[in-house]
């Protein structure tokens, strides 16, 4: 990629992040929703879907019926068809805008390349399904919105050299007929349905795929949307009229920005536009790119088959297989190169990953190969044994987060650090050891809550610390000796401050380990 | 398993608690309301300036043959097979179809649409949007399906008084006599 490319994407980045750090500061990191964007996107459209169900009940599917039916929704006791049909058309303008926003954020993060290309590529077919199922809505209730959307929309797709005769002429005089009406329920019908099978195509490599964003968030945003649906009623325009251009529209922008953009220029000119986005879209994973990192290896005769890997893997790349060693029942895990993004979240969890085995050389059953738990081990040995401090304190954190070096300050000579490829790539049984092995306490910094890199990378870690998740972290390992931040980019204060406090409390504890038989003994 | 951690992980501390929390959170759920329902409706789109009315141009009509029928001659039919000897072959190919739009006048379209399919043989067809001043004005159409030199084009002029967002469709129906102001 260019130069200029990738920096427009670390500055459009940097400005991301400091929009997210606003929103963490009202939602928390947690409920932060510019990190739920996608499964926001699929609140909204199950939103869509329940009152668009209820909507085609009511629906007079024939030209001359519709408004009539969708008009009548307005005069329903208690505003209940206002809000029906007003959630409707708020949830189609928060999905776009959800989407829209979504694909910045992925592009920002360059998650279109390597692993994710097939997330990108599928949520970009996605944009195409949004768009006509969300046009095609306006033409069901045949005002004068919809005529004009239904017309320019058949003008447009005119000006490519598809049919014999003009889709326009359906709309030169009379009244359009209930067949082409047929047509219009169709694609407002069928379309969605393609969409849904789209997304689930969408997240099929993700394991635990955030289907609903967190409770709070989904009943905070439904909540504003059926508020704005009473508050700003969707109503109907006057009924269409083909002898009749409509004088002033009350556009939707949001979905229908390409009529007018096509009135101001041409249908060639959109054509141009639109096909140019969806290229330049469809090619940005092919573009250069870094080399992919490299993926998790699996040692069969270290992999007893817990599944572990398997269940904590963000990407489904870890599949079991029968072990070669012919046991009955015996599994070993199996890594598709192909999906494995190198985040290392399987060496963490992989129970065989713990530095109190014996042999010189550790190796676990899953492992990555630029940074492998017997690397990790002898490091922090190394940093342990040449640290003068009386309290030394190890900092596991993670290359995505928040950099050490960035806040170190004079205090840090007492701190030694490991960067992971991820947090969650740290075996629990690492903090313990750490302790035992001289550390006076350890801190560990994951990403703010979702905002991992690798989706899942800090809740694993927050569970397995906390005892929640297998492997976990021993309940003899004193508590008050280990602090979890979530420190993401950006955030070197918050993780000086986490060391400080960290560095305050062991100080006043006695040093570890005061008894020297507690040490541990190497080789 | 019992918490190993002595207290709650350490997150960022900028974040308010208490009112200052709800009341960004109503803050920025209310902008995002406000952004929906603002570009939902606002600005209001005229399709057609004040005072405009509009003429739509269109038609699919299959001209007619380019050239005649001609009998064959019984030397030419004798090399046909017998289920294949028509006596009159006639060309496939269609004649374009041309129409020319004048207002007040003056020529504001010239149009020529070329038959459809691989031979030629389907329907020429044009849809064309023309936007005139609202009020009294004096329309001529001339349109053309036959390019053999004998063909008289079709011709019809009339005046109409066009209100503003008026459509007006110019088309081509042979069962109602040609040319068609509706």
């Amino acid at each position: 990629m260019s130069a200029s490319a990738t920096s427009l994407r670390q500055r459009g980045l940097k400005g991301w992040q400091a929009v997210e750090a606003l929103f963490d500061a009202a939602f928390g990191s947690r409920l932060n929703p510019l990190r739920h964007l996608g499964a926001i996107g699929v609140l909204a459209f199950w939103l869509l879907a329940a009152s668009g169900i209820v909507l085609y009940a009511v629906l007079d599917t024939s030209a001359a019926g519709a408004w009539a039916s969708v008009e009548a929704l307005a005069h329903v006791p208690l505003g209940l068809g206002l809000l029906l049909r007003g959630l409707h058309r708020y949830a189609a303008d928060a999905l776009m805008l959800a989407m829209l926003l979504h694909l910045l954020r992925e592009w920002l993060h360059a998650h279109e390349r390597g692993v994710r290309r097939f997330h990108w590529l599928t949520g970009v077919v996605l944009i195409g399904f949004v768009f006509v199922a969300s046009i095609g809505g306006f033409w069901l209730n045949w005002d004068q919105l919809g005529q004009y959307s239904a017309i320019a929309t058949a003008e447009w797709l005119d000006a490519l050299p598809l049919l014999a005769a003009p889709l326009a002429r359906n709309f030169l005089a009379g009244a359009v007929g209930d067949r082409l009406f047929s047509l219009f329920v169709f694609v407002h019908l069928g379309v969605p349905l393609l969409l849904l099978f789209g997304l689930w195509f969408h997240v099929q490599r993700l394991s635990r795929a955030e289907w609903l964003p967190p409770r709070p968030l989904a009943l905070g945003v439904t909540l504003t949307l059926a508020a704005l649906a009473l508050a700003w009623p969707v109503l109907s325009q006057p009924p269409a009229a083909l002898d009749r251009v409509p004088q002033s529209l009350q556009l939707d922008w949001l979905l229908l920005w390409l009529h007018p953009l096509t009135d101001a220029g041409s249908a060639a000119l959109t054509w141009a536009l639109v096909g140019g986005a969806a290229l330049l879209l469809l090619t940005l994973p092919y573009w250069p790119q870094p080399a992919k990192p490299a993926v998790a290896l699996v040692d069969a005769a270290n992999c007893n088959g817990c599944r572990r890997c398997f269940a904590d893997c963000p990407y489904a790349a870890v599949t079991m297989v029968p072990h070669p060693n012919q046991r009955i029942g015996r599994q070993l895990a199996q890594v598709d190169a192909d999906l494995c993004v190198g985040c290392g979240i399987c060496a963490g969890a992989c129970p065989s990953s713990t530095p109190f085995r014996g042999a010189e050389r550790l190796v676990t059953g899953i492992d990555m190969p630029q940074l492998g738990v017997d690397g990790l081990r002898r490091r922090l040995r190394e940093d342990l044994a040449a640290s003068k401090a009386e309290r030394p304190l190890v900092v596991f954190g993670c290359d995505h987060g928040a950099r050490r070096g960035a806040a170190a300050n004079a205090d840090d000579d007492d701190v030694s650090g490991c960067s992971l490829l991820c947090a969650g790539q740290l075996p629990p049984s690492f903090v313990e050891y750490a302790l035992r092995d001289g550390a006076a306490g350890v801190l560990v910094a994951a990403c703010r809550e979702g905002g991992c890199e690798f989706r899942l990378g800090e809740r694993w870690t927050a569970e397995r610390l906390a005892g929640r998740r297998e492997p976990h972290l021993r309940a003899q390992v004193p508590p008050e000796r280990v602090e979890l931040v979530y420190a993401g980019p950006g955030d070197e204060a918050l993780l000086a401050a986490a060391l400080q406090r960290l560095r305050r409390r062991v100080q006043a504890l006695a040093p570890i380990p005061s008894d020297p038989e507690r040490r541990l003994r190497h080789g | 398993m019992a918490e190993t951690l002595s207290s709650s992980p350490s997150r960022p501390s900028d974040a308010p608690a208490g009112p200052a929390r709800w009341l960004g959170q109503v803050l920025l759920y209310g902008l995002f309301a406000l952004a929906i329902g603002v570009f939902s409706h606002w600005p209001p789109y005229h399709h057609l300036g004040p005072g405009q009315a509009l003429i739509k141009v269109s038609f699919s009509r299959v001209g007619k043959p380019v050239g005649d029928c001609r009998k064959l001659s019984d030397a030419e039919l004798a090399k046909l097979p017998p289920n294949m000897r028509a006596t009159e072959q006639c060309p496939r190919e269609r004649s374009p179809v041309t129409i020319e739009v004048d207002v007040n006048g003056a020529n504001v379209l010239s149009r020529t649409a070329p038959p459809s399919g691989l031979s030629k043989d389907g329907a020429s067809a044009l849809y064309q949007r023309l936007v005139v001043p609202a009020g009294e004005q004096r329309i001529a159409v001339r349109f053309s399906d036959d390019v053999r030199a004998r063909a008289t084009p079709y011709h019809r002029e009339a005046t109409v008084k066009l209100v503003p967002g008026q459509v007006l469709v110019i088309d081509f129906d042979a069962e109602k006599g040609g040319i068609t102001l509706q």
